[in-house]
């Protein structure tokens, strides 16, 4: 059993990592239904904020729920999910309130509702709160997320401990003073600094911080909570991170830095898939004359040309594979090849999940 | 499109992956061969653009990299301080805020902070008055702005700002960036694509975005990557004729017929990309292992002859 295999029958969360534009969402989907076809109830999560795995998967779009998707002959199940970041964090809001009114405070709160679906940080965040959700739940043998390009997918996994940090640093306590302008001063350099600020910020903006501040603390504790189980799940040794990339030097830099971060962060790396990998152009050997005799000299010269550039490709391919292996020892490595064609429906994810091994 | 080049600001953007740092070089190299003083701007940790042009990291300083072609790497750190310090002309005050243990927590978790003194710093390097005397201004400031939903979320960050701040000093600077960057005389946007359909749904998406909450249009498609057609239909078929043997001959039509069908594939995209867009510049896929100089003269050359 390839590497890879193991991985998808026996792991219950597998995330793809890697580079904008290497096919994580693709492959995400392809690992999916694969799973679901060797008889696993399994569920695929795109966090992106555009909407890709929709189109991969031939919908007209996913909702902030599960949907079911039909395969033909599959033991198991498909399922995909398309995060709603916005809709998550309420929701998440709507959980961790103490009463009616603390919510209302904060989904009503200006700054909560202008930002909550506007900043980076958060999409990344609610993702892991969904995932963590969907595990809880039970209802799925396999999670496979797909995550935003590696660069905000660090943001993604440090956010849990970001918001915990947070938490638990005097500044929340500092707003949840009983005043309603929460800008109580508990120590005199504080109260300068403050003073600055609400100089540059303006009182309204303090205001609204300090009252999105204040309702947010209500729910501190369930949110911290939260963020330490989700962070726990990320290193549980049923989940396991699949880093996703294509040969561009900058994508295979990008694979290998994010795999220093996991085992900097003890988080459970489990597979490299290399998409997109010449092929064509591997098989050494003069092809000019052949060509010449065989289409003749116009367009023999032409596939004779044509092959040159594949072959710079292709050796160029062979090269970051080289340097992937060497620095990844050991770990299940999975080439997929440049297909003539994008994949976007599910006939092409079955396509890519046999090149994936999962056949 | 002849004013691409005379606007202020261009903000490159696009789905990952799609080629947005090389695009944002090689317009960055075409407006200095056009005679504007340009800088190129980074905002992602890891920088790229100096190293296209054989120079190391320049980080957070305007560094020449090219004749009247500048590059820096804006982080939210420094563009934070920079404009605090600004702000606070007292050293001891300025200290006494950012040393504040309290405050430092309440910078990181106010949401969109990060993305408002970024979008600050670039909206100050096109102001032709810059911030202190020293800094020369430059006629043109070209972004590689983040992925398109991460970009579209920078790009709406002053206007939040301004709306929540309402009065004094942030709610006065959110609203000049908003304005600059809402203003088709002063701000471009260059999204760029490659010719596969899920790009182009991006990029329609983005258009629909940039639209319906900024009001923003898109002033040109760049579309990376696109195939030469060096084969007709007529030959691929006499290729597919004789393909399926062994070896580096059928190595060697394998190839041409892949190049054949993706050529084709891609102009399918690219002819919806340009029913929906105008207009779109597609520049030549490059068979060259790595990106290096002459490349990316290679691509602002395609650039400038098609702007």
């Amino acid at each position: 059993m390839s590497g890879l295999e193991r991985l998808v029958d026996e792991r219950s969360v597998l995330v793809c990592a890697g580079a904008g534009g290497v096919g994580k969402t693709t492959t995400a989907a392809a690992i999916a239904l694969a799973a679901a076809r060797r008889g696993r109830r399994a569920a695929v999560v795109t966090i992106d904020p555009a909407r890709r795995l929709a189109n991969s998967l031939g919908l007209d779009g996913l909702g902030n729920e599960p949907t079911r998707v039909a395969v033909d002959g599959a033991d198991g199940e498909l399922w995909a999910l398309m995060l709603d970041p916005k809709r998550t964090f309420d929701e998440l809001v709507e959980r961790h309130a103490p009463d009616a009114s603390a919510r209302d405070a904060v989904l009503s709160n200006r700054i909560y509702r202008e930002l909550s679906s506007a900043v980076s940080g958060s999409h990344e965040y609610m993702a892991m709160e969904k995932l963590y959700e969907l595990h809880e739940e039970g209802r799925f043998d396999l999670l496979v997320l797909d995550t935003p390009p590696s660069r905000s997918a660090i943001d993604f996994l440090e956010s849990p401990r970001r918001l915990s940090r947070f938490i638990d640093s005097r500044s929340l306590q500092f707003f949840l003073a009983p005043s309603r302008t929460g800008l109580r001063l508990t120590a005199r350099g504080t109260g300068i600094a403050f003073g600055l600020l609400k100089r540059l910020t303006g009182v309204d903006m303090l205001q609204d911080l300090s009252e999105f501040f204040q309702a947010f603390g209500e729910m501190a504790t369930g949110f911290r909570d939260r963020a330490h189980k989700v962070d726990a799940l990320m290193a549980d040794p049923g989940t396991a991170f699949v880093l996703v990339t294509s040969p561009r030097a900058d994508a295979v830099d990008e694979a290998l830095w994010f795999r220093r971060r996991l085992a900097e962060w003890s988080l459970p790396f489990g597979a490299v898939v290399v998409n997109r990998v010449h092929e064509d152009g591997t098989v050494a050997g003069d092809v000019v004359a052949a060509a010449h005799a065989l289409l003749g000299e116009k367009l023999g010269h032409k596939v004779a040309r044509n092959f040159e550039d594949y072959r710079r490709l292709a050796e160029r391919d062979r090269a970051s594979v080289s340097r992937l292996e060497a620095e990844l020892s050991g770990a299940p490595l999975v080439r997929v090849p440049w297909f003539d064609e994008d994949v976007h429906d599910l006939d092409g994810l079955t396509g890519m999940g046999a090149r994936l091994g999962l056949g | 499109m002849a004013g691409l080049f005379d606007k202020r600001l261009i903000v490159v953007t696009g789905k990952g992956g799609v080629g947005k740092t090389t695009v944002a070089a090689a317009l960055g190299m075409a407006a200095a061969r056009a005679g504007r003083r340009t800088i190129v701007c980074e905002v992602s940790a890891q920088e790229r653009v100096s190293g296209m042009f054989g120079r190391g990291a320049v980080g957070y300083s305007e560094t020449e990299v090219a004749e009247r072609l500048y590059a820096i790497s804006v982080d939210p750190e420094h563009a934070q301080e920079e404009y605090l310090r600004d702000q606070i002309p007292s050293r001891t005050l300025y200290r006494l805020l950012v040393d504040n243990r309290i405050f430092s927590y309440l910078a990181a978790a106010t949401p969109g902070l990060r993305e408002l003194v970024t979008i600050g710093k670039i909206w100050e390097l096109a102001q032709l008055e810059r911030r202190d005397r020293r800094s020369a201004p430059y006629d043109l400031v070209i972004v590689d702005a983040p992925a398109t939903g991460h970009g579209l979320g920078m790009l709406g960050t002053p206007r939040t700002f301004r709306d929540v701040a309402r009065v004094g000093p942030l709610a006065r600077r959110a609203d000049y960036i908003h304005s600059f960057l809402t203003d088709p005389a002063l701000t471009g946007v260059a999204v760029v694509a490659l010719p596969e359909e899920m790009p182009v749904n991006e990029t329609l998406e983005l258009r629909d975005e940039l639209r319906s909450r900024l009001g923003m249009e898109i002033d040109v498609a760049i579309v990376n990557g696109v195939y030469p057609e060096r084969f007709t239909g007529p030959e691929a078929e006499r290729i597919a004729a004789v393909a399926g043997e062994d070896g580096p001959l059928g190595s060697a039509l394998h190839a041409a017929l892949a190049e054949h069908n993706r050529a084709r594939t891609q102009r399918v995209q690219l002819r919806r990309l340009r029913k929906e867009l105008d207009p779109v510049v597609a520049l030549p896929y490059l068979f060259e292992p790595e990106l290096r100089g002459g490349e990316l003269e290679r691509l602002s050359r395609e650039l400038e002859r098609r702007l």
